[in-house]
């Protein structure tokens, strides 16, 4: 009778046992990939933070990693009545009462240790505090006293002042857009015939002709580049869109590669049948293989919007001295250049937020189709 | 096989009709390819010949009309002239370190995704993907304010770090902040900027993890479960089923890196606005190519540059592929 109910005991528990095992580990394993995760994408929660924070406090001495603001006063002289901004800083000892006292004071003026500084409690503006004569009090180690501050007005300087002067970001939002979408226009358009032509077409030397294709894939971009400058400089292209949108219309190897893997696995029942209808073959892309191959269609779309969303050292070339038609990687590279030097990194790390926004975006809306096309031009080879 | 036999039975028929059929079929697919045969003649072709040529001249877009054949010139000044050199050694630099630890950091990404027992794997795959999508001049702004070593995070969190070891450890070994705070600064240090540029890196490793991960999957399940029957370790499965599983992925993986990092030029350009700044540490070979060609209008020095890159990066390649037959597995046999 024991021994059974041992055993039944024992029955219940450890299934259950495992169980809770099973989900130790689970827990364990997935808060050390949440961990490293978190580690990966630091910087980017460093850039919104700081985005945020008031641009003022991010050039003072001590900040906390998180957006705050120094708290400070108006304070207006009594003798020569002009008002300026004063920082508090937290004061140890301020009485002279012995340790523990400490108070935040506004500093007025600050004078070399040992000699004393100014100070006034933003409660009694008018009585003036000494301190900072005595040993171990050091007004330059002093802190200031901070306060979470969460600040829009970052955003609204990058809005304005990245690009040219008058288009401000709306114009290099525009440029991008136009340019990216002009690309991918003719991306999509070439790569689609171009794949159709490999995966569907008995040609003579065609196994030749893809290696070719691919390894262009292969050549630096480098030892292109000067004679292409120079012809599109020729022909007066440089300082307009041309040279960036053009050559797209002309099938890049990744996407051709992409979609003729794709068209490939498509069944050729439905093109013999709409052959033996007497479609032509252009009939057959547009309404037999096209409308199957969407996915596909969809990533390369994406593929190219991104790199053109991205591309700098094209336009760099291209567009030195037209701001006006600079997309957003060229604005923001100068806008950096121009900030940098201003330092304030609350600014520039707003611009780069703006910057970023869109593309994110579409990301995690459309995640499942880009990764989807990574893998296939990857692994499929 | 079947195809030959086809249109054998089909040419003793109706000989005529099958060869204007086929010419026909070739007609049409030529003319789809068309497009690309415009693109590579007039993309790749003949800007390659051009600049080859080029390579060999004193061109100069400012007085474009004027220019010699000056020989081997341009080589012989890529090999003389210092900060040539030197970007020449900072590429390599950065490549030997930067190619192998993003492959296997991306490896294993891969793997810890792939690991049965995560909850949420779509999400961790989609956020180490993320910054991979992130233009690449704003990634690089938000990376040279984050490890800036006086108010950027790292340096607050290594200093932080250092604190805390500090106060419980400090009074036991009887040291107090030996070296001052510990937080390098990456982009104002000359000994840092490029291992700065190398972390820096490691946001674009979502693509190679995403085909590590594909290629993992693709690895079947049996032959774990063989190898465990055979009492293989964990290391020894990942040593003798994953890698070899997986090593037609690696290889592409390599390859890509490789040809990445020969066009390797955002990053350090946005850092310095090509300067090359800290002290010249981060004027890669792409930055100099750049300067020569399109701040001092050397087309020639721009060009025998590029050529250099081309042949090494061809070169690289052709070794590569050669190689593959003795560490590249393919599971489905010769390829």
């Amino acid at each position: 009778m024991t021994s059974t109910a041992l055993a039944s005991t024992e029955g219940r528990r450890s299934p259950w046992n495992r169980r809770l095992r099973g989900f130790g580990s689970r827990a364990t394993v997935t808060a050390i990939v949440a961990a490293i995760c978190f580690i990966f994408i630091l910087p980017l929660i460093y850039a919104v933070s700081v985005a945020f924070t008031p641009s003022d406090s991010t050039s003072l001495v001590g900040a906390p990693p998180w957006p705050v603001s120094a708290r400070s006063i108006e304070y207006t002289d009594p003798t020569t009545q002009q008002t300026q901004k004063l920082y508090l800083h937290s004061v140890p000892d301020w009485d002279s009462q012995g340790l523990g006292h400490t108070k935040d004071l506004a500093l007025v003026a600050e004078r070399f240790p040992p000699v004393a500084s100014d100070f006034i409690d933003p409660a009694d503006p008018n009585t003036i505090i000494k301190w900072g004569d005595k040993d171990g009090q050091n007004v330059y180690q002093l802190g200031y006293v901070w306060d979470v501050a969460i600040s829009m007005d970052n955003f609204g300087t990058a809005w304005n002042q990245m690009g040219s002067a008058e288009g401000g970001f709306p114009l290099l939002f525009r440029n991008t857009l136009v340019i990216a979408l002009l690309g991918t226009i003719g991306a999509v358009l070439s790569a689609v015939i171009v794949a159709y032509g490999f995966a569907r077409f008995k040609i003579p030397g065609k196994e030749l002709l893809f290696l070719i294709l691919i390894s262009t894939i292969m050549i630096p971009f480098q030892v292109t580049l000067i004679p292409t400058f120079l012809v599109f400089q020729a022909i007066g292209w440089t300082g307009t869109w041309l040279p960036l949108i053009v050559p797209h219309f002309f099938a890049n190897a990744y996407n051709v590669f992409l979609l003729r893997q794709y068209f490939m696995g498509l069944p050729h029942e439905l093109d013999e049948a709409a052959m033996m209808d007497g479609a032509s073959p252009l009939r057959i892309l547009i309404s037999v293989i096209i409308p199957q191959s969407w996915p596909a269609i969809m990533a390369v779309t994406l593929f190219h919007f991104f790199f053109a969303w991205n591309d700098f050292l094209n336009p760099l070339i291209y567009l030195t001295g037209s701001a006006d038609l600079w997309p957003i990687a060229v604005g923001l590279n100068n806008f950096n250049t121009t900030f940098r030097n201003a330092g304030t990194p609350a600014v520039i790390q707003a611009g780069s937020l703006l910057a970023i926004v869109l593309p994110v975006a579409i990301f995690f809306f459309a995640q499942r189709v880009f990764m989807r096309g990574v893998v296939i031009s990857g692994v499929e080879k | 096989m079947a195809i030959v036999q086809d249109t054998e039975v089909l040419t003793t028929t109706a000989p005529k009709r099958r060869l204007t059929m086929s010419h026909r079929e070739a007609a049409w697919g030529l003319l789809f390819l068309s497009p690309w045969f415009i693109g590579l003649a007039l993309f790749y072709v003949i800007p390659i010949i051009i600049s080859f040529v080029m390579s060999f001249t004193d061109f100069n877009p400012v007085h474009a009309a004027d220019w010699q054949f000056v020989g081997l010139a341009n080589y012989q000044w890529m090999f003389s002239e210092s900060a040539t050199v030197s970007s020449f050694f900072i590429t390599m630099k950065l490549a030997v370190v930067s190619v192998p630890l993003g492959l296997f950091v991306a490896l294993g990404l891969a793997i810890l995704v792939n690991q049965k027992l995560l909850a949420g794997k779509r999400v961790f795959r989609t956020l180490f993907f993320m910054p991979v999508q992130i233009p690449l001049v704003a990634s690089t702004i938000i990376w040279l304010d984050f490890l800036n070593g006086s108010n950027g995070w790292l340096a607050y969190i290594l200093n932080t770090c250092q604190d805390i070891f500090l106060n419980f450890f400090g009074g036991l070994l009887n040291v107090s902040h030996p070296y001052g705070p510990i937080a390098p600064s990456w982009f104002q240090d000359t000994n840092w900027a490029i291992p700065g540029l190398i972390l820096m890196g490691l946001w674009g490793i979502g693509n190679g993890m995403l085909i590590f991960l594909a290629g993992l999957q693709t690895v079947p399940t049996e032959l774990y479960e063989a190898a465990r029957v055979d009492g293989a370790g964990r290391w020894q499965q990942f040593r003798n089923v994953t890698m070899p599983m997986i090593s037609p992925v690696f290889f592409y993986n390599l390859l890509i890196a490789v040809i990445g990092m020969a066009q390797y030029f955002t990053q350090p350009y946005v850092l310095s606005g090509g300067r090359g700044d800290p002290g010249g540490e981060t004027l890669v070979y792409n930055i100099n190519l750049y300067t020569q060609a399109w701040t001092y209008n050397f087309m020639g020095h721009g060009a025998a540059l590029a050529w250099l890159m081309f042949v090494v990066v061809l070169g690289f390649s052709v070794v590569l592929f050669r190689t593959s037959a003795r560490w590249v597995f393919y599971a489905g046999g010769e390829r």
